[in-house]
């Protein structure tokens, strides 16, 4: 018995992810791509370039003024520069703390805790706004705070609450998993090695788990910074005291400012972009992180 | 990992009590005054809020337009995850880097672009609208934009079990003689049912809360294109706490329930691992 | 310095790690903690660390009781199975860390991490991330920095678990000479006998949260307390027989073991033999054996595995040749021999009986 081969003999390499792909027959492909840019380019693309056109249909002088010139304007901005920062820090301080005790510990009710944590997720911004009205509004149930001259609604305090609120899980929630892969281990040697609690928070947990807390208060800022629903309720939209940068866009749009409106939505839309290129880059730092822990159990090459 | 004892690892106790301290200040003592508030209405007065015909329009849009937008973001998401995993092409990180962007923005920019974009003579609309295809000011116009925020969670759940997907099971069942087609139907797809169970949940949830680009692209006109939320932004402006408080129940039990068949529908997919 | 551990008992949950155990390891010793994973070895460890609390018992450290201080203020080094070098640091601030927490003056730390890298033999590697050194180097990294603070005790859990074969042999032959030269107290964990005989002056045997056995190596490994002990310290032939009036009987095999069960009365009991305590012989020639046919030969390595079936008994034996007995036996598959053992063990409940 003889064997023939008909032409060259096909070589099945190790599938590669390049290889796979041509299994997919080449209209297919073609197909499948042209879809996929089609709604890359419809849904983002278009809209990442329409923003920036609108907000200089009027020229670079009246977006120049629309975005510097405008006290109110420069007033969302500041107020912004004051309520997302407020809120990214207290929800970073918590997220710390309830990372370390749910990624180090074992305790009864940790899974609801978890859940707890997830929770403001779930809620409308618009209800959340709508809670904090409820406890600190003219007719809430601490109304002795306005009728003392001391207001949370209306005026930054408030939207600082609404906007952590909205914002709670994020720095947590990117927090424990990277502090469960990086493991307790260095921690222990630290302490083994005479280290004080603060020395080894200070020296190893904080260094350790530094991309990946980056990576939670990028996320966290920039739903932060364009929060709309929650601070929409809380604000009661005073312009050039209560309104944050995206309050004002709306505003803006609604008095049919529509180029000015566009020039600061351009503003945050940039944000949006830096927002995305950082992320890239910290999510790369952090699977290095993390990816260089040794299994916990079995062997590793050496 | 092992069980790291409390006495030996510090900061368990100021850890837990910071957490429960803020965690019940900031989001339970909220919530609490929100159900609280809802109590002080009697049961019809509850009920006369929130069960109005205005009402009943303004769930079933926010509902169904949640509904369509996730189902749409799913195909899509699917579409775009494939091609980002599987095929090779130019600018290839610039275009997952941009998947992003929905998670960025913020939403009443989105909202404000959108609306300009399909207006009868926006970019879009002036080829669109002829057509007899309205987006602005309409329902189809908040289905479309809620798609733009669900598609990055189908594509970010989606994408790492399509890469972790092992090739010799697609080898084997093309070497056992199914085509391609019915190697992606048996053997792809049911692998990813989680991960699409997963995403089109979160992107379902995200939508129902959704407020800042509704509110602009859609009219915002009772019975047609008013959305849940501005129910209670309407009570409030008139002062109505207990009213909106009663509405804004009805949205988080709404979200509760979605959450647990959700969880559910989770587990269920998932029944086949392991 | 010397450790005591006074009955200590661990549990996590429902799994009892550590039953009830106590150990004194002399000052200046190198001790193995031997067993399986599960035998609660590391968890043993750890306790000394101060990595663990136990449930009951105490630790004390020369005469010093430390079963209450936190592991921070004990002083022992101690290296970790894995390492967990402190990735974002150098080798030398990975070996400096414990003198900078306790504040030294730089002049002293910089003397005290050049003389310790100089014992590691990594000198100009301390500006190294511990992601770019091989792992037998983050096992040294590893070591040095634990020795940093001159500790009271040196523990290593692993400490050559996770290195290849080659690299670990020389590691071992290493630490045996480090240790040797800076004679501090160590104990190490290892599931790998050959390990704890090469290095250690005394291993203890591990199972199941208790001690089964320690001494010398050479004591341990020629007069196990257990039938655990035998099975686990390498292969070994199990043979199900008899006693009865101070002789063991298996098959045609009667030999006298003083002392062994002097009753009467007949009783099962366990024989167990090494592969290399036996013998093979062609003939059997009056000596007790048990006939048995050749199934399988292997010649690779240092000494001749045979396979064996035992005929009466249906039984597959282990025998270990040298390569001068096989040669001269002649042997090939399919031969029929007679098994001798050499040296045979029994286990009853009361202490081992060896002929």
């Amino acid at each position: 018995m003889s064997i023939k081969t008909q032409g060259p003999v096909k070589i099945d390499l190790a599938a590669s992810p390049a290889r796979r792909g041509h299994e997919d027959p080449l209209l297919v492909r073609w197909g499948l791509t042209l879809a996929a840019f089609g709604i890359v380019g419809v849904f983002i693309i278009i809209p990442l370039v329409h923003v920036f056109t609108e907000a200089f249909v009027g020229g670079v002088e009246r977006y120049y003024n629309a975005l510097f010139n405008d006290r109110d304007t420069f007033a969302a901005i500041k107020l912004t520069l004051i309520v997302a920062p407020g809120a990214v820090i207290a929800n970073t301080v918590f997220g710390i703390a309830a990372a370390w005790t749910i990624a180090r510990f074992r305790f009864p009710g940790r899974t609801l805790l978890v859940t707890l944590i997830d929770l403001p997720f779930s809620v409308s911004p618009v209800a959340a706004g709508l809670m904090f009205v409820l406890i600190f509004g003219a007719k809430g149930y601490l109304s002795w705070l306005p009728d003392n001259d001391f207001d949370v609604i209306n005026n930054w305090p408030g939207l600082i609450l609404a906007t952590a609120f909205v914002t709670f899980p994020f720095v947590a929630r990117e927090l424990i998993p990277v502090m469960e892969a990086i493991g307790s281990d260095e921690e222990l040697a630290a302490l083994s090695l005479g280290a004080s609690a603060r020395q080894m928070f200070a020296r190893i947990t904080l260094p350790n788990i530094k991309w990946g807390l980056l990576y939670g208060v990028i996320l966290c800022n920039a739903r932060a910074m364009g929060e709309f629903g929650a601070v929409y309720v809380v604000s009661g939209r005073y312009r050039g005291k209560t309104l944050t940068i995206p309050l004002r866009v709306e505003t803006l749009f609604q008095e049919n400012q529509i180029p000015e409106s566009f020039a600061l939505a351009s503003l945050l839309t940039f944000l949006a972009l830096i927002t995305l290129v950082v992320k890239a880059g910290l999510e790369r730092k952090v699977q290095a992180v993390t990816a260089s822990t040794p299994p916990p159990e079995g062997k590793e090459k050496a | 990992m092992a069980t790291v004892n409390r006495r030996i690892l510090p900061g368990f106790l100021p850890g837990m009590s910071y957490t429960l301290t803020y965690l019940t200040i900031l989001v339970l003592v909220p919530l609490g005054a929100c159900f609280f508030k809802a109590m002080t209405l009697s049961w019809d007065q509850f009920w006369g809020a929130v069960w109005t015909p205005r009402a009943q329009a303004a769930y079933a849009l926010t509902f169904g337009a949640s509904l369509a937008a996730a189902v749409l973001s799913t195909v899509f998401g699917l579409v775009v995850a494939w091609v980002l995993v599987r095929y090779q092409f130019p600018g290839k990180r610039l275009f997952d880097s941009l998947i992003d962007l929905p998670f960025a923005l913020p939403t009443a920019v989105a909202g404000l672009v959108y609306r300009s974009l399909y207006v009868k003579n926006g970019w879009l609309g002036q080829f669109l609208v002829p057509l007899g295809i309205e987006l602005a000011l309409t329902r189809s116009g908040i289905v479309w934009v809620l798609t733009f925020l669900g598609i990055p969670f189908i594509v970010r759940t989606v994408q790492p079990v399509l890469e972790a997907l092992e090739s010799d099971q697609e080898e084997a069942a093309a070497s056992l003689g199914a085509n391609r087609f019915q190697t992606v139907c048996r053997v792809i797809l049911p692998n990813l049912y989680p991960a699409i169970v997963t995403g089109f949940a979160l992107a379902f949830a995200r939508c129902l809360g959704e407020y800042g680009s509704v509110v602009f692209i859609a009219g915002n006109k009772q019975f047609d294109t008013e959305i849940a939320p501005i129910l209670i932004v309407n009570r409030l402006e008139e002062t109505e706490y207990g009213e909106a408080a009663a509405i804004a129940i009805v949205l988080l039990v709404m979200s509760f329930a979605m959450l647990i068949v959700i969880n559910w529908l989770e587990r269920w997919s998932r029944r086949n691992e392991h | 310095m010397s450790i005591t551990i006074k009955s200590v008992t661990k549990r996590f949950g429902k799994f009892t790690a550590l039953d009830n155990v106590s150990l004194e390891v002399p000052s200046g010793s190198l001790v193995a903690l031997l067993g399986s994973s599960g035998s609660g070895k590391t968890t043993l460890l750890r306790i000394i660390a101060g990595l663990e609390v136990p449930d009951v018992g105490s630790v004390l450290i020369q005469d010093e009781d430390i079963t209450h201080a936190s592991a921070q203020q004990r002083n022992v080094g101690f290296v970790f199975q894995h390492y967990a070098l402190f990735r974002h640091m150098t080798v030398y601030e990975n070996v400096a860390f414990g003198l900078r927490v306790r504040g030294r003056p730089d002049g002293q730390v910089c003397e005290r991490v050049t003389e310790l890298l100089k014992l590691i033999r990594l000198e100009g590697l301390d500006q190294r991330y511990p992601g770019q050194l091989s792992g037998g180097q983050r096992q040294r990294v590893a070591l040095a920095r634990a020795l940093a603070a001159q500790p009271r005790l040196l523990l290593l859990d692993e400490p050559f678990g996770a290195l290849d074969a080659k690299v670990r042999q020389e590691l071992r032959t290493w630490l045996r000479r480090l240790h040797d030269e800076i004679h501090v107290t160590s104990l190490f964990v290892t599931h790998d006998q050959e390990e704890a005989f090469a290095v250690a002056d005394k291993v203890v045997v591990m199972q199941g949260g208790k001690i089964e056995q320690m001494g010398a190596p050479h004591e341990v490994f020629d007069h196990p307390a257990s039938p655990f002990v035998m099975d686990f310290l390498g292969n070994v032939n199990v043979f199900q027989g008899r006693v009865q009036s101070g002789r063991l009987l298996l098959g045609n095999i009667d030999l006298a073991a003083h002392d062994a069960h002097p009753q009467e009365e007949e009783r099962p009991a366990t024989f167990y033999v090494r592969p290399h305590e036996l013998d093979i012989k062609r003939s059997a020639n009056g000596t007790p054996s048990l006939k048995a046919n050749v199934l399988h030969l292997n010649p690779a390595g240092p000494v001749t595995r045979v396979q064996l079936l035992a005929v009466d008994f249906g039984l597959t034996v282990h025998v270990e040749l040298s390569h001068e007995r096989r040669a001269e036996l002649g042997l090939s598959p399919g031969d029929t021999v007679y098994v001798a053992p050499r040296k045979l063990r029994v286990f009853l409940p009361e202490p081992e009986y060896t002929i």
